[in-house]
């Protein structure tokens, strides 16, 4: 599979990089949980992070003009242990100067297909916009519903817990009422790229120039596994600060540990990042796919309990 | 009371949940890349035996269940109450009728079977797969038919009818699967 991937991007002449797994900054995003370390220099000690994804690191390289990179390495999210995820586990990532979001779902598409096409005979490609397919699958429209839709919609399908669980948080009954119902109906052997996703679940993409309310975001969904998250990435300096500052104030309420937004990108954006779109890719997870296995164990050497 | 982290959810595990003590069969970790983590659980309610998922924010507290199985000895019925005794340490344990349910058609004396106890008070009386019983009542078998395909209702000490083939006789004891309540064999 390695070496198919990086047949891919040889062809398209995109650059293979190393960024560092360690670094003195993380991402603020408040549902990503990291690992911290120490780097010891004499009586020095520093905190480090494991990286969640190079993203960050790479932004920095395509600030630096690098061109066009992809990467395959290994990331690092705290607490996450299940069927489809492992706290250390492989990333695909890439970056294309100059594509807009149709471009990268499409060249996505093609990768995937290349990648599972012998295994799991994908017979469909369906471009989706988020809110339909949520519409299509909960009865209503992810954008404009107040919160009481999504108490009645939950109510509906016999989840009464949402409530308890998300709160007033429409974030959270988006990522409820996705996972629960539209992800599980998403049909086999079609590979779903649906984009256009709620402003408030941007993280970092751009928001759309003609529709604040929505962001220039996709994921990929095969068998009602998400494989990918992809951006046309946000390059604004101010946008991108203000972000930062919301994440922060939110794992403040929650009585999280303090943490820096990462200055080293600041810096590049504020130097100016190109025009660019970026994924990545869960590669363990597409191999879960390609080799017809159900536990994400199966795919690994040895599984954090294990390890 | 002890209580479990979402994190900790594994099969087997048991829980209070709406007041009823549950079993965990399946947790499911859910997460989506870019958001909320959610556990996604199949409980069993131990009280009524049904199944249900039930879905809990990741990191969430669970009060755990003070549930335990035990291998008791059924010892005897007193009208109202069905008594076991732990064999171990003579410990005797009483169950009502709701606690042993089914697992009545299938008790006698001396017979060993598995209590479950929440909060030491028998929840749910479980008979062994198989039971060996003696047939008290039944019509006269058909002579020559050794194997054939027929079959004729006959009771059992216990009370319980069950169906057997047409050559099981009388005072015979026969081995029995109590979850399907069907005839395996003569008894050796």
């Amino acid at each position: 599979m390695l070496a198919k991937i990086r047949e891919f991007f040889a062809l398209r002449q995109v650059l293979e990089v190393e960024t560092p797994v360690l670094g003195h900054a993380i991402g603020t995003d408040p549902e990503l949980d990291f690992f911290t370390t120490q780097y010891r220099v004499a009586s020095v000690h520093n905190k480090m992070f494991l990286q969640t994804s190079p993203e960050f690191a790479m932004k920095r390289l395509l600030a630096a003009g690098s061109g066009s990179i992809y990467q395959i390495c290994k990331a690092f999210r705290q607490g996450e242990s299940g069927r489809f995820h492992n706290p250390e586990f492989t990333i695909l990532e890439w970056y294309r100067l100059d594509f807009d979001l149709q471009q990268l779902m499409d060249e996505t598409a093609s990768l995937l297909i290349e990648l599972l096409d012998a295994t799991l005979s994908i017979n469909k490609i369906e471009k989706i916009s988020y809110q339909s397919v949520f519409k299509r699958y909960t009865g209503i429209d992810p954008i404009n519903a107040e919160l009481t839709d999504f108490i009645a919609c939950a109510k509906l399908y016999g989840l009464p817990e949402a409530e308890y669980i998300c709160g007033n948080n429409i974030s959270c009954w988006l990522d409820f009422l996705f996972s629960h119902r539209v992800q599980p109906a998403l049909a086999k052997q079609t590979l779903y790229l649906v984009y256009g996703y709620p402003a408030c679940q941007a993280a970092l993409a751009r928001l759309n120039p003609d529709n604040a309310g929505v962001a220039e975001r996709f994921e990929v969904f095969i068998n009602g596994v998400e494989l990918a998250n992809g951006y046309h990435e946000l390059t604004c300096f101010k946008e991108q600060s203000v972000r930062f500052k919301r994440d922060l104030t939110i794992r403040k309420s929650r009585g999280e540990e303090d943490l820096q937004p990462d200055q080293r990108l600041l810096a590049a954006l504020e130097q100016g990042l190109p025009d660019c779109s970026g994924i990545a890719i869960g590669l363990d997870r597409v191999l879960m796919l390609a080799t017809d296995m159900t536990h994400i164990d199966k795919v690994l050497s040895f599984a954090m309990q294990r390890a | 009371m002890a209580s479990y982290s979402t994190n900790e959810f594994k099969a087997g595990l048991k829980i209070i949940l709406d007041n009823d003590p549950c079993s965990i069969i399946e947790n499911e970790f859910v997460k989506p890349g870019k958001g909320q983590a959610f556990s996604r659980v199949k409980i069993r309610n131990l009280k009524t035996g049904r199944v249900i998922e039930r879905t809990f924010k990741s990191g969430e507290s669970v009060e755990s269940a003070d549930v335990i199985e035990i291998e008791m000895q059924y010892l005897y019925h007193d009208g109202e109450f069905w008594h076991f005794m732990v064999p171990d340490t003579f410990e005797q344990y009483s169950a009502d009728a709701k606690a042993v349910g089914e697992a009545k058609l299938w008790l006698k004396d001396q017979d060993m079977c598995t209590v479950t106890l929440w909060n030491d008070a028998p929840l749910l009386v479980s008979p062994p797969n198989f039971v060996e019983l003696k047939i008290t009542d039944t019509d006269p078998g058909v002579r020559g038919d050794t194997s054939g395909g027929g079959v004729k209702p006959a009771t059992l000490e216990t009370g319980v009818v069950v169906r057997v083939p047409l050559f099981v006789q009388l005072g015979e004891m026969i081995k029995v699967d109590t979850r399907s309540g069907e005839y395996v064999s003569r008894a050796k």
